[in-house]
C-alpha cells in the first residue's frame, strides 16, 4: 500500500518550485554569458576558443538541461489550460517530451562538438 | 449554484490591461521559443562549425527572411527573459501593488522592445 495523494493542494508545487529554479539559473547564465561576450573580442575564434573550455561547456549544459525541465512545465500548462479533449491533449504532452528530449541530444552534441 | 452576477463582455469596449498583455505575450513568446529550439540550438552549432561550414553558415543567417526570423526570436527571448523577472518578484510578493505592477509592466514592454533594438541594430 502506497500512501499517495492525487488530489489537494501542493499537488503541483514541485514543478512550480523547479520552473522558478531553472528560470534563476538562466537568468544568471545569461547575464555571465552577456559580460563574458562583451569583454571578449568579437570573432570567430575567440567565440570558438570560449566555447572549448570545459567550464563553459559544463555550464551551458547545466543551463541548457535547466532550459529543458523548464520550458517543459511551461508549455504543458500550455497544453492543461487550452486543449480540452484528453486524447489530444495526451498526445501535445508526447510529443512535448519528445521534441524536448531530441532537442536535449542535440544540444549535447553540439555543446560537446561531437 | 448558479450566481447571477452581472457581465460586462463587450469587446468593444474592454481591453486586456498592460500587466495582462505583457503575461499573455509572456506566454506566445515561451510558446515561440519552444518551437525554435532546434533552430536555435543549430545557430550554436553552426557558429562552432569548422572554419569552411563556417562560411555557409554565415550566408544562411545573412539571408534576409533569416534576419527577420532571429530579430523576431530576439525579442521573445527579450520579452520572456525581463517578464520573467518581473514574475519572480511578483512571486515573492514584490510589486503587487497597482500602480507598481502597471509601472513595471511597462518597463517590461520597453526594455525588451528597447533591447531588441540595440542588439538587433548591432548584429544586423
Amino acid at each position: 500500500m502506497v500512501n499517495r495523494s492525487v488530489i489537494g493542494a501542493h499537488y503541483g508545487l514541485r514543478d512550480w518550485v523547479m520552473q522558478r529554479v531553472t528560470a534563476t539559473i538562466m537568468v544568471i547564465y545569461t547575464v555571465a554569458l552577456a559580460l563574458f561576450l562583451l569583454t571578449m573580442p568579437s570573432s570567430y575564434a575567440g567565440w570558438k576558443d570560449f566555447f572549448a573550455q570545459t567550464w563553459v561547456q559544463v555550464l551551458t549544459q547545466t543551463t541548457l538541461l535547466a532550459v529543458f525541465l523548464h520550458v517543459w512545465v511551461g508549455i504543458r500548462d500550455v497544453w492543461m489550460d487550452y486543449v480540452k479533449p484528453t486524447g489530444l491533449r495526451l498526445a501535445l504532452h508526447a510529443f512535448t517530451i519528445v521534441w524536448l528530449v531530441s532537442c536535449f541530444i542535440y544540444s549535447v552534441k553540439v555543446v560537446w562538438g561531437l | 449554484m448558479q450566481k447571477q452576477r452581472p457581465k460586462h463582455l463587450d469587446l468593444a469596449t474592454i481591453r486586456l490591461p498592460i500587466p495582462g498583455i505583457v503575461s499573455i505575450l509572456h506566454r506566445v513568446s515561451g510558446v515561440a521559443l519552444f518551437f525554435s529550439l532546434p533552430l536555435l540550438i543549430y545557430l550554436l552549432h553552426g557558429s562552432l562549425s569548422s572554419a569552411e561550414s563556417f562560411e555557409t553558415y554565415r550566408a544562411v543567417v545573412a539571408h534576409p527572411l533569416m534576419k527577420i526570423i532571429l530579430i523576431g526570436l530576439l525579442w521573445a527571448y527579450m520579452h520572456h527573459f525581463c517578464a520573467g523577472i518581473r514574475f519572480l518578484f511578483l512571486d515573492i510578493h514584490k510589486g503587487l501593488e497597482l500602480q507598481t505592477a502597471r509601472a513595471t509592466a511597462k518597463t517590461v514592454v520597453v526594455v525588451s522592445l528597447a533591447l531588441t533594438l540595440i542588439l538587433g541594430v548591432a548584429l544586423w
